[in-house]
């Protein structure tokens, strides 16, 4: 395959951030993923492109400078829904190759996992899912990824020594979006799309947007969650009125969502949702690598169980050693009316 | 309809660890299984092959003993499978991976669709299934838990995170698949000993016409270069032990001074 000499890869500069747009709007991540840019760029005297493809979005564009970004790519198209694997994959392709970015990092959403390793394949560039640590190697330059393999047991550092751009994916809430400064500025490239970058499309028979699949624990501030130890749907019970007491939603450890207790959408970890939380109560949870991965990065860890040596009650800020069962209906009548 | 089903053998547990002596991951006596979501694409295949009739072929990358999950695949009812096996695919990452398999596709010829599991459970990356789309420069669709054949195209559902899309693909065409697209079903008796007979052939690089640059290590953009177990949370814990009134209050004390509730 086409690997790079050190001449070529010089002509690569500059950290890209491909913007995660649905329901017309700029998801958040976008800020996440532009804030570890500009981390990478200062790192490596480079700057913070973000591409932004989808339909009215040039007036949005702008908002993006205040996280970061010093460049802003604005490609506005109506076929540019979210859909069109085949049309964005092909846009992106083409301006990868026109001005050359060392480092592209996209959302590990639905939409990014699918749409990426297409352009990946396409740009003829290495490509790391769900990193949870990026960093410029002082050394060569090179993107250092670090993700978790085998359920989060191992956590693997990968790089693409020989191919620009050095491609990554990472999950929601794995990285802190910064606080915006709406005095910066920067500047605003408008590209469209090609004949031969549509020779594919797909007939879309409906999009449907959901409240309920919009259920998203990641925008809660609490979080009460439970894993084996809540023995069963009426422990979720409990668990959820714990949650509307405090203001929280209801998340779970894949043994209880695999027990069929709770729904799959309440998952917490490597194969369901990543958390960044205010307060994460972890109820009955062991703390199994794959859950742990899955919410660590939460401001204050708090877990309830019996058993005071699990994994989880190593690493809580706030231990107790209890029956959550007689602990929970105890809590509940201690916390003032809200 | 000709489809080509990718199952990838496994292991079936993530219980790696690293002997702190070698810095090795330590993976001995761990069973292999085929990749569960594979068991979805496999099921649908077959459902679609009953249904519209053409055939089923099972097809993995992978050691010799890769093997053991083709038979498996025979036995639920794909009619052929192709194991490619070789000392050159060894160490391929997503890129060399998709190449290969695209490119043993190609060789089949005139398939319809492929269907691959949403992702394995060992690597985790979703990347192998939209990355055959794109050496094939086919149409794809991630993430399917509803599939229609309509003349020459496919019509499926995709789930996100903000509800659903129904959308038109033409064939051939790529797609991958979630658990809730079907329930597979468990081989027969006969199909297992059917699939025991089987003669499986064993492609190499030269079979598929793949270029050796393109294979295995060589082929491979990225390199993992360290591995090591997770950093650990740093927390000084404040353990709260008493009876559950007394639990209680202290937590809620503690809360309160964090100003979290």
């Amino acid at each position: 395959m086409l690997t790079l000499t050190d001449a070529d890869r010089k002509q690569y500069e500059n950290i890209w951030v491909v913007a995660e747009v649905s329901s017309g709007r700029i998801q958040p991540v976008t800020h996440e993923l532009i804030g570890k840019a500009r981390e990478l760029a200062d790192a490596s005297k480079s700057q913070v492109w973000t591409v932004v493809m989808g339909s009215g979005i040039s007036q949005m564009a702008e908002s993006l400078f205040a996280y970061g970004s010093d460049c802003v790519i604005a490609v506005d198209d109506a076929r540019l829904n979210g859909i069109q694997d085949e049309i964005e994959a092909n846009v992106l392709v083409r301006l990868i190759r026109k001005y050359k970015p060392e480092v592209v990092l996209c959302a590990a959403t639905t939409k990014g996992r699918a749409l990426i390793p297409r352009v990946a394949v396409k740009a003829d560039c290495g490509l790391t899912a769900d990193c949870t640590g990026l960093s410029i190697d002082p050394e060569n330059g090179d993107l250092l990824q670090t993700r978790p393999a085998f359920g989060g047991n191992i956590m693997a550092t990968i790089r693409s020594p020989k191919h620009r751009p050095q491609m990554a994916t990472v999950r929601p809430r794995v990285m802190k979006a910064p606080e915006p400064d709406k005095s910066r500025t920067g500047k605003i490239i408008k590209e469209s799309i090609l004949d031969t970058d549509a020779d594919k499309m797909k007939k879309i028979i409906e999009i449907f947007q959901s409240k309920e699949a919009a259920f998203n624990l990641s925008d809660a501030r609490i979080i009460i969650s439970g894993g084996r130890g809540v023995k069963g749907p009426e422990g979720f019970e409990l668990l959820k009125r714990f949650a509307s007491k405090v203001g929280g939603a209801v998340g779970a450890s894949r043994a209880a969502v695999d027990a069929g207790w709770i729904g799959y959408n309440h998952q917490i970890g490597q194969t369901g949702q990543t958390v960044q939380t205010t307060l994460y109560i972890a109820c009955g949870i062991s703390g199994q690598i794959q859950h742990l991965v899955g919410m660590q990065s939460s401001d204050v860890i708090v877990a309830i169980d019996i058993n005071p040596d699990t994994p989880m009650m190593q690493m809580a800020d706030i231990a107790i050693v209890g029956d959550l069962f007689e602990v929970i209906p105890e809590i509940l009548n201690e916390i003032p009316k809200l | 309809m000709k489809i080509v089903v990718c199952v990838k053998q496994v292991p079936a547990s993530n219980d790696a660890k690293i002997d702190p002596v070698t810095k090795r991951i330590v993976r001995e006596g761990i069973k292999s299984i085929m990749n569960p979501f594979d068991l979805y694409a496999l099921e649908e295949g077959i459902r679609l092959k009953e249904k519209f009739g053409g055939q089923v072929i099972a097809l993995s990358m992978g050691p010799p003993k890769a093997e053991a999950v083709l038979r498996e695949a025979l036995s639920a009812g794909a009619d052929h499978a192709i194991l490619l096996s070789d000392r050159a695919f060894g160490g391929s990452d997503t890129w060399a991976t998709s190449y290969a398999l695209a490119k043993a596709i190609e060789r089949i010829g005139h398939v319809d669709l492929v269907i691959c599991g949403k992702q394995a459970i060992d690597g985790d990356t979703a990347q192998v299934g939209p990355g055959i789309a794109a050496h094939l420069d086919w149409m794809q669709a991630a993430g399917v838990m509803e599939v229609q054949v309509k003349d020459s195209s496919i019509i499926v559902k995709r789930m996100h995170e903000e509800g659903h899309d129904i959308c038109q693909l033409q064939l051939p065409a790529v797609i991958t698949v979630v658990k809730d697209i079907n329930t597979p079903r468990v081989p027969t008796l006969r199909g297992r000993l059917a699939a025991l007979k089987y003669e499986l052939p064993v492609w190499k690089p030269a079979d598929i016409g793949a270029d050796p640059e393109k294979l295995g290590l060589n082929g491979s953009p990225t390199r993992v270069v360290k591995t090591q177990p997770p950093d650990p949370r740093q927390a000084d814990t404040i353990r709260i032990e008493g009876t559950p009134k007394e639990c209680a209050r202290a937590l809620v004390h503690e809360l309160r001074l964090r100003s979290l509730i």
